[in-house]
């Protein structure tokens, strides 16, 4: 019981980074589907600090260090998305969706490079990081707790007041729901578009290194992130585009991830006889039911994806 | 006087896409190339020569014709998966699902292969069928529900791919988490050869599949410029609300786009993996990819499927390109990251094509200016 609740939480805390960061990019206007490249870019951050960190700087600095390193490198890789999307017009889907190849890609090609320039018979594309993991967990009892549940909590609470509470937040929605009209009461869309896209950046690198920290101490970049940021997106939608909802979800979700790695544990579920297959078909499933029921009167940002011309009426 | 016909054909439409496209695969392989100089300068022009050479690596002819045939293989495949794209592009949906459509019918014909021992006419037919009807649901959620069909198709993809492992999971290899080869399963499963084979040094994945995707591919744009129902679906992607105006059956339309879509993509599974290439893994974590490098190949060739031959055929001569590179410095992936950042550049096709738009507009209106005084 208590390693599902531990399961629930760290995933959970992974779908609420990516999500709200999602919920920034889209409250600005810029629909971001590259989430799951930019979580790949992240953790592939994340894990190169770690591994050459390792030893030489106490626990709080190396905890810091490692957010910041991969914060910076999604933040650098949704400029890709960012200048495509925004200085040059381009279709968002399209972009995203290339940012998704592109991710796995160039983490697979550069941690491979590393390896093999360390030692020419390693040729695989694994980054070990054991030790330093260390740095984020503390032990309450058999309970693994993990410094990142706490900071996901604290960005969710940040980013209910950044976006409903702070004139920065309002007018980022603004720019989302009608351009035209926020850019005549003089905010730059262009830049509020930025920002939005650099915090999901940001948001969706810590994501990835969360991820990636979440159970194992090394990871094996062949095999990107398993879907984690198309479910950050499912959490996004299921929440309606509002943090509370997000984090709510997340829960939900991470709930459902949970069961799939441990409902062996549970003799009710044993019984069941289902595969783990279906635990993790599961939220896919929910959300495509959700989106039946309330897209119609859909709470999405009514400018998003469309991209922002001056000149338009 | 043949200033002036160099210039008709700058602002000629489809020279600009040839153009545009040339340039992101011109500035995708520099990229790719830096990549390599950077890891190591030694051997990255080398390496971008492999790539480039894919099958003409093998000195002998009937070696590299026989590598020309697996690559082709591939390349037909890939072709069905970007007509989907395109053909759903064309109607104003951005079918992201193509590649979990191309799953459904993965599963769909191996299942029908393996469990029912269907022949492979009728694994095809079913393969088209199931993949179709994935798609008619991304279809009818947008239709009645106005559910986005990216976001749909998404979490599609992810519930595709779990039912298909499960399902194969049924006609898998013991000791392997492959299925069973069609080769012993079921040999009346594998598309017929038709003499094909011996033009590629007995290649026995050669098979009718690769003129068939080629004749898909003149059919969608026959379809799509010839015919009444293409122009109404085209107009409906156009204006939703206009098209109903018209008397067109907009909720309709766009079904059946969707429905089309899947139908190429599970085509496209269907001639991949009932020639016996390979074998479905059922213990699979990602969606294929075959799915996501069609939309880089229907954006490659510029939304038209007579160009989409040639740069799905592009898009795969440098992936399998890619194995031939020298393993002691490189990974195959590098061609991934090129056919990546290809796609991205194609991203910016459409603000170069107005970029070189006003470009000659403004050295139009300077000739104009010089000449009157």
């Amino acid at each position: 019981m208590l390693l599902l609740i531990q399961y629930t939480l760290i995933f959970a805390s992974v779908l609420v980074l990516v999500a709200l960061g999602g919920c920034f990019s889209e409250h600005s206007g810029v629909i971001n589907i590259g989430l799951e490249g930019i979580m790949v870019m992240g953790a592939l951050g994340g894990a190169l600090a770690m591994k050459y960190l390792t030893g030489k700087v106490p626990g709080p600095v190396m905890l810091v260090a490692v957010i910041i390193a991969a914060c910076g490198v999604g933040m650098i890789f949704s400029l890709l998305l960012g200048v495509a999307a925004i200085r040059f017009s381009a279709d968002q889907t399209l972009v995203g969706t290339a940012l998704n190849l592109l991710g796995p890609a160039a983490a697979v090609v550069l941690v491979r490079a590393i390896n093999m320039a360390e030692s020419t018979d390693n040729v695989s594309s694994t980054v070990a990081y054991g030790p330093a993991k260390r740095a984020f967990l503390m032990n309450i009892g058999t309970f693994e707790f993990n410094w990142f549940m706490l900071i996901s909590f604290l960005v969710l609470a940040a980013s209910y007041i950044v976006l409903y509470k702070t004139r920065f937040g309002l007018r980022l929605m603004a720019c989302g729901e009608h351009p035209q009209a926020a850019d005549s009461v003089g905010i730059n869309v262009y830049r509020m578009r930025y920002a939005g896209v650099l915090i999901s950046g940001a948001l969706g690198g810590l994501g990835g290194l969360v991820y990636i920290t979440a159970g194992v101490s090394e990871w094996k970049f062949e095999n990107g992130v398993a879907g984690f940021g198309f479910l950050a997106l499912a959490v996004m939608i299921f929440g309606q585009w509002k943090p509370v909802n997000i984090g709510l979800a997340a829960l939900l979700f991470g709930l459902f991830r949970a069961l799939s790695n441990v409902y062996t544990g549970f003799d009710a579920l044993v019984a069941l006889k289902l595969p783990s297959t279906v635990y993790n078909m599961f939220p896919y499933i929910i959300s495509l039911v959700v989106l039946v029921f309330v897209s119609k009167k859909s709470r999405a940002p009514k400018a998003e994806g469309i991209p922002y011309d001056k000149g338009q009426r | 006087m043949s200033v002036k016909k160099r210039e008709s054909l700058l602002r000629n439409g489809s020279f600009q896409t040839i153009l545009a496209s040339l340039l992101c695969i011109a500035l995708g392989l520099l990229v790719g190339y830096i990549v390599l100089l950077i890891i190591n300068p030694g051997g990255a022009s080398k390496a971008i020569m492999a790539i480039l050479k894919n099958y003409m690596y093998y000195p002998s002819a009937a070696a590299a014709k026989k590598y020309l045939g697996t690559t082709l293989v591939n390349a037909s495949a890939l072709l069905m998966c970007s007509l989907s794209v395109l053909f759903a592009y064309k109607v104003g949906l951005f079918n992201i699902g193509a590649a979990g459509q191309y799953v459904v019918g993965a599963g769909a014909c191996i299942y029908g292969a393996l469990a029912l021992k269907l022949p492979w006419y009728l694994c095809l037919i079913f393969a088209i069928l199931a993949a179709a009807l994935a798609g008619g649901i991304s279809g009818a959620l947008k239709a009645y529900f106005n559910v986005n069909e990216v976001i749909s198709c998404i979490m599609l993809n992810w519930i595709s791919l779990y039912c298909v492992n499960m399902l194969l999971a049924k006609v898998k290899e013991q000791s392997t988490p492959y299925t069973i080869p069609l080769s012993t399963g079921n040999p009346g499963a594998l598309l017929p050869n038709m003499g094909l084979d011996k033009l590629f040094s007995k290649n026995e994945f050669v098979t009718i599949g690769l003129p068939l995707a080629v004749i898909m591919a003149i059919l969608v744009w026959v379809l799509l410029e010839k015919t009444k129902f293409g122009y109404e679906l085209k107009a409906t992607g156009l204006n939703k609300n206009a098209a109903k105006y018209c008397g067109m059956k907009e909720q309709r339309n766009v079904i059946l786009t969707m429905m089309i879509a899947g139908g190429l993509a599970g085509c496209a599974a269907g001639i991949y993996y009932l020639t016996g290439i390979e074998q479905w893994m059922v213990q699979q974590t990602s969606v294929p990819a075959m799915g996501f490098n069609g939309i880089a190949a229907a954006f490659l060739g510029g939304l038209s499927p007579i160009g989409t031959i040639f740069s799905s055929y592009f898009i795969q001569h440098i992936t399998s390109g890619g194995t031939y590179v020298d393993k002691s410095m490189y990974c195959t992936q590098i061609s991934d990251l090129i056919s990546a950042f290809i796609i991205y550049l194609c991203g910016f096709v459409l603000f170069f094509k107005m970029w070189l738009n006003r470009w000659l507009d403004k050295r139009d209106e300077k000739a104009k200016k010089g000449g009157d005084a």
